[in-house]
């Protein structure tokens, strides 16, 4: 069994963190794990990615093939459309549909609504209101990470909140636990949504 | 029992290098390769060791430290992108030339498709240019492996080795499973062949006979090596050269297993004698490697050979770029995966300054004055965040060439008639490769206004410490600026007024000036607020 998975967002976002917890929960369950991430220049407001690869069996290329992704996971709608090609044509769109716009460019959010209606697997959820309504605006990826459990079926919902609980250690438990309650409303909402 | 860790691949060859008994890493900060000397900054045992892990001021001055250390007897590793190799180029061919005492490995980060980074060029040329032998990981565990067996080679064969990795290596994240048998230190010791250690040449003709032989034992220990093989394959219509992470996109494509024979090499000098068995086999030999074509260029030669050739120069696989499963399947020539077309609805997104960043100001107030009063003016800079003013709306700078150019290249056009010419650079750049080049302006008493960007660390590859932090101005004066003309500024809107001025006063004064105009990086900013 593998999963791939493509992670989008706008450089300072915080997709990382969310690539963290799916490694933590990966490598507890005793999976193979790729994961290749973006630095440097790129990381300063532009559009970023990463390419993780979950599976029962060695993996070999660091990077998803085209039409290969099972998700794609974005923290910006716009961003999520740009792996249009890499995803399989049964594959999931799990998106933020709050733009983040800092380019002069930026289509009209019709228009990138458009795009999603054409496509027959896409969650997308407000993320940023839902993590504000639960009285934790900075939880807004874990909303996101956990409407993406719903379809990754590689990864127990369990080792996820575990890993959120590793990941969030040092931060003291009422960060640990807003972070898994986020999770929470984001799968709970996700799964309504399929 | 090993625990299992998730690592990037410049954290695992850090780790190996740790485990390998490591006195010292030397580097400075460069994409992608910046993670190997901030993991062993952080480790417990560098601490426990005393492993020495400050940032160097540069490529050349970290080799140099790496080398000395190697002198001494002890184990040391220099860190740098691949375009550090041309800054540190001088004691790395060197280095061939007096050998390594205690083991030397120099890694070095490619950028191929260049995420961060102003060209493609592949750090293996090093390898046979100097003589020396490269390692080439496929995997984070390989080059966990690797990097111990690197330092144990160099001291085997006494030679540095580079080691090479690119982008998606280096970056890319996977379960290391480690070796539990921490290597102890080197105690000082120093070198059976002293007379290598000064180049002279009456000792370097010596020992540059002495290389040449053994660079051959070099490729015959690569022949024999662990990291290379060959693999015979049912179809011998055709056979593949597959160079380190080369071979995960191979073999990607073929989740059975590749048909064809296949030679993975991760170790050079590039083993002839391995490709020649390949050659026996097949009529036509594909060549994948990342970055530049050096083994297929070498396998076409001049005349033709029995064996077809294909690869990046006949357009198998794209002549430029980053290697991915992709290409190679086209090249295998698989039918693509069904996909969707690209959506028409995106727009780029490239990078920009931060917002609130001090660069910006710094720019939006030089623009102020040279649109409006001097529109002759022309602007250098080099590398840095601070490049990222050549975007709009700023659009203010005319060149970049790499570290520290900004200050020389302002020089010779001043000196050619430009007026105003304006240098743009960073506190670390300055430190690294600026100074010299304001020394040559204050002995040329060019008319040039040099602006140093202080935002008091090395920004765009993530906040590491600056070498000169605090130390600006007296550095300027130290080499001989003008106290008068060394002027500090605060880049904020409600400076505006006050920036203008003296930006006009120094290109105003027909000499030498620097403007340090500083405001501590934003990102680091906001880290510091939060601890």
């Amino acid at each position: 069994m593998k999963q791939d998975i493509i992670l989008a967002g706008v450089g300072g976002q915080g997709i990382l963190s969310i690539a963290t917890i799916i490694g933590s929960a990966a490598l507890e369950q005793g999976l193979h794990l790729k994961q290749a991430e973006v630095h440097g220049m790129s990381q300063r407001g532009g559009d970023v990615q990463s390419n993780l690869r979950l599976s029962s069996d060695p993996i070999h290329s660091d990077l998803i093939p085209r039409g290969a992704a099972d998700v794609v996971v974005s923290l910006e709608p716009m961003e999520a459309l740009r792996y249009l090609p890499w995803l399989s044509p049964d594959g999931w769109i799990i998106t933020n549909t709050t733009p983040f716009v800092n380019i002069p460019d930026y289509p009209d959010m019709e228009k990138v609504k458009a795009e999603f209606d054409r496509l027959p697997r896409v969650i997308a959820l407000d993320v940023d209101s839902i993590a504000k309504d639960l009285g934790s605006p900075r939880s807004a990826n874990m909303v996101l990470l956990g409407a993406t459990a719903a379809v990754m079926s590689i990864l127990d919902a369990d080792k996820l909140r575990d890993g959120i609980r590793r990941v969030f250690a040092r931060k003291g438990d009422a960060v640990v636990e807003a972070n898994v309650k986020a999770f929470d409303a984001g799968l709970e909402l996700s799964k309504q949504g399929r | 029992m090993a625990q299992k860790q998730l690592l990037l691949g410049d954290e695992a060859l850090a780790l190996g290098a740790l485990h390998a008994g490591l006195s010292g890493v030397y580097a400075y900060p460069g994409t992608p390769s910046t993670e190997i000397t901030e993991y062993i900054q952080a480790h417990p045992l560098a601490a426990e060791r005393n492993v020495h892990r400050v940032w160097s001021a540069n490529e050349k001055t970290a080799m140099e430290g790496a080398l000395g250390m190697s002198y001494a007897g002890k184990r040391s590793l220099v860190c740098m992108k691949h375009v550090g190799m041309n800054v540190c180029a001088d004691p790395l061919m060197g280095s061939a030339m007096t050998g390594a005492n205690g083991g030397l490995v120099v890694a070095a980060c490619d950028d191929p498709s260049m995420h961060s980074s102003q060209n493609e060029q592949d750090s293996r040329f090093w390898g046979t240019f100097g003589m020396m032998p490269v390692f080439e990981p496929s995997s984070q565990q390989e080059t966990y492996c690797m990097a111990r067996a690197a330092f144990d080679y160099s001291e085997k064969r006494g030679i540095p080795v580079i080691m090479r990795l690119t982008t998606r290596m280096a970056h890319s994240r996977a379960v290391v499973e480690p070796d539990m048998d921490i290597r102890q230190q080197n105690e000082l010791h120093y070198p059976e062949h002293p007379r290598r250690w000064v180049t002279l040449p009456v000792n370097a003709r010596v020992r540059n006979r002495e290389l040449i032989k053994d660079y051959a034992q070099f490729e015959s220990d690569a022949a024999g090596s662990p990291f290379n093989f060959l693999k015979d394959g049912k179809d011998r219509s055709m056979g593949i050269i597959a160079c380190g992470i080369a071979y995960n996109y191979l073999m990607e494509n073929f989740p059975d297993g590749c048909p064809y024979p296949v030679l993975k090499v991760s170790q050079y000098p590039f083993p002839r004698s391995m490709a020649q068995e390949l050659a026996a086999m097949v009529p036509v030999i594909m060549v994948l490697e990342e970055g530049q074509p050096l083994v297929e260029e070498r396998l076409r030669g001049v005349f033709p050979t029995g064996v077809k050739i294909i690869g990046r120069m006949d357009d198998t696989v794209p002549r430029d770029g980053e290697l991915c499963p992709d290409d190679v399947r086209k090249a295998l020539g698989l039918p693509a995966l069904p996909a969707l077309p690209a959506s028409q609805v995106v727009a780029p997104r490239p990078p920009a300054l931060c917002q609130g960043c001090g660069h910006r100001d710094f720019y939006t107030a030089l623009n102020n004055v040279l649109k409006k009063d001097y529109p002759t003016a022309r602007v250098f800079s080099d590398i840095g965040c601070y490049t990222l003013g050549y975007m709009a709306p700023f659009n203010a700078i005319h060149t970049c060439v790499e570290m520290g150019a900004s200050f020389t290249m302002a020089q010779g056009a001043a000196y050619s008639g430009t007026w105003p010419a304006v240098g743009v650079l960073g506190d670390s750049t300055f430190t690294h490769s600026g100074m010299t080049g304001l020394l040559d302006a204050v002995n040329g008493n060019a008319d040039v206004v040099l602006c140093i960007s202080d935002n008091l660390t090395t920004a765009m590859t993530g906040g590491q410490d600056s070498a000169g932090t605090g130390r600006i101005e007296a550095i300027c004066a130290g080499l001989g600026v003008d106290p008068a003309h060394i002027r500090t500024i605060v880049p904020l809107p409600k400076n505006y007024p006050e920036m203008e001025k003296v930006i006009r006063e120094e290109i105003e004064y027909h000499g030498v000036s620097v403007i340090v105009c500083r405001r501590e990086c934003i990102q680091t900013a906001r880290r510091h607020a939060k601890k």
